[in-house]
């Protein structure tokens, strides 16, 4: 289990200090698929960097099963067991894809074992394997390996900070197929996906609302979702993915 | 000539030679010939006037290859050698050279590798230059290697070249000339540290119509090294010229590029690149948040980079 107390954080933004996130608690349980939604620039992503130890939070606490991690570094967080997705994923010049998958898998995968991964993310493996993860690659195929790349490291709990921004209509498809897939095999550990997509919150077990650096809802998609309906805060999927259905 | 456990290792490290390589071959160590095998295709002569072999290759021949490594284990040693490749028309060969250093003592220990290649025509040559330096001697480990080469219509040359660690000072010149449809690919990979030198310059000429060249340079400096890479690309014909340096800096390293692009005709298309930078810190970032630490990530961006 994840613990969040009184977790805040604040920045000099052009040059005033502002507060982004305000007093949050939250306990995230094992084995749970938790969505974390909001309006923009209301704290979500700085609360996943909080949480992957890529930023410290100005004051409170965090319990990582019972263990204080508040000052625990990214790469001791990481070996805990903790899995973080870019919202931008990072390019490296003459890395391969398979190389950052035995990275994260912390052995020589197989690349049978390698295209599994890949093949969870929808790419064709063949096609992947041996490419580098630079420009050559679109936003959409870099946005699959990154999350490829958290799959391949097994976490007991994992983030991904907005999974579908930057990705086209075909990649949106896939990507609701992967997550409704770590949905079902969610007893592998928790996840929590910061999102927009109606489609995503839907297979929430549990959605938490953070609006200007507060929590102000959580609860079950049934709940909260018509809830948030109403302030009309959600992106809608494109109307053509519902003709496609 | 008995080859030692040193030298056996410098030859594994320049030309991954673990055994006497199949097809022509010619070692060199101290100065001295340590080994020499010609085939029916492939000549290797002495030459008579200067140091150095004159590498003689059929026309028509194909998939054979050629090693000619150089090791210096003698400290204090200094030597100039050309060697001259003269390559028939329609080959597709492979040349392997490579020079390493081993400097115990207190002696610069030094090799001038001048190396001609005359591409016949349609003729497809790759050519591996690796250079590398071992030892603890306060000498220094200095190579200075000119690579000409003189493409013929059709002809295409490959240059893969390498120089990762322990040489402390280098200055390597690449000119060529291209005529029509010939094409030159050069990938150069460079590791600097310490307090070692390294300059390369290019000056390719795209003489030929529909020659091209493309010309890509990755390199590293870390601690106080320094790093100076100058390419000169003249389209002089319509061509195709594509130039790239990338380049990380780390420590106090200090890296120089110089790009030079010339048209001289009218439908020539060249195109130069350069970067210089530091690692990015969310490259180390994604790595720890995969487990890594700082170091370790610093590692396997600089080494799959140089890959």
């Amino acid at each position: 289990m994840l613990e969040l107390k009184n977790i805040s954080f604040k920045a000099n933004v052009n040059g005033q200090e502002k507060e982004i996130l305000k007093d949050i608690n939250l306990k995230l349980e094992n084995d749970k698929f938790y969505v974390v939604t909001g309006p923009n620039g209301s704290g979500k992503s700085t609360l996943a960097k909080i949480i992957a130890g890529i930023l410290l939070p100005s004051s409170g606490k965090i319990f990582f099963d019972d263990f204080d991690i508040t000052h625990t570094g990214i790469t001791e967080r990481a070996k805990m067991g903790l899995g973080y997705a870019f919202q931008q994923p990072v390019k490296f010049k003459g890395m391969k894809v398979h190389d950052l998958l035995n990275i994260a898998a912390k052995k020589e995968l197989s690349v049978e074992q390698a295209c599994g991964y890949l093949g969870e993310v929808g790419l064709c493996a063949k096609n992947y394997i041996s490419r580098e993860v630079d420009n050559s690659l679109s936003g959409g195929e870099l946005k699959r390996i990154e999350i490829a790349t958290v799959l391949a490291k097994e976490p007991k709990f994992s983030i991904f900070d907005e999974p579908e921004a930057g990705i086209d209509l075909w990649s949106f498809q896939n990507l609701i197929k992967v997550f409704n897939s770590m949905r079902i095999s969610v007893q592998k550990g928790t996840i929590i996906v910061i999102s927009h997509q109606e489609r995503i919150l839907n297979i929430a077990d549990k959605i938490i609302v953070v609006a200007d650096g507060r929590v102000t809802m959580q609860g079950s998609a049934e709940t909260i979702l018509p809830e948030i309906m109403k302030n009309d805060t959600l992106a809608k999927p494109c109307c053509k993915l519902n003709m496609e259905q | 000539m008995e080859i030692n456990d040193i030298q056996k290792r410098i030859l594994a490290e320049v030309a991954d030679l673990h055994k006497i390589p199949a097809g022509a071959y010619n070692f060199r160590i101290d100065g001295n010939l340590a080994g020499r095998n010609t085939t029916a295709n492939i000549d290797i002569q002495t030459k008579k006037d200067v140091s150095g072999i004159d590498i003689k290759i059929k026309d028509y021949t194909k998939n054979e290859s050629v090693h000619i490594p150089v090791v210096l284990s003698n400290t204090g040693h200094k030597e100039v050698v050309y060697n001259d490749f003269y390559i028939g028309e329609n080959c597709d060969v492979v040349i392997v050279a490579g020079c390493g250093i081993d400097n115990c003592g207190s002696h610069d220990s030094r090799h001038d590798g001048v190396h001609r290649f005359y591409v016949g025509k349609n003729s497809k040559v790759k050519y591996v230059e690796k250079h590398y330096g071992s030892g603890t001697g306060t000498g220094k480990r200095i190579l200075n290697p000119v690579t000409e080469a003189y493409l013929e219509e059709g002809s295409t040359m490959e240059m893969d070249m390498v120089q990762i660690k322990g040489v402390d000072s280098t200055n390597r010149m690449t000119v060529a000339k291209l005529k029509e449809k010939a094409k030159l690919v050069v990938r150069e990979r460079l590791l600097t540290h310490g307090e070692q030198t390294a300059v390369s310059g290019y000056n390719i000429s795209l003489d030929g119509a529909g020659s091209g060249a493309d010309v890509v340079s990755r390199s590293v400096a870390k601690e106080k090294s320094y790093q100076k890479f100058e390419v000169k690309l003249s389209g002089n014909a319509p061509c195709n010229g594509h130039t790239e340096c990338d380049s990380i800096i780390m420590d106090e390293g200090k890296i120089l590029a110089i790009p030079s692009l010339e048209a001289n005709n009218i439908d020539a298309a060249l195109i130069h690149e350069a970067a210089i930078g530091k690692i990015a810190g969310e490259q180390l970032m994604k790595l720890m948040t995969l487990g890594l630490t700082e170091k370790e990530a610093e590692e396997k961006i600089i080494s799959g980079f140089l890959k």
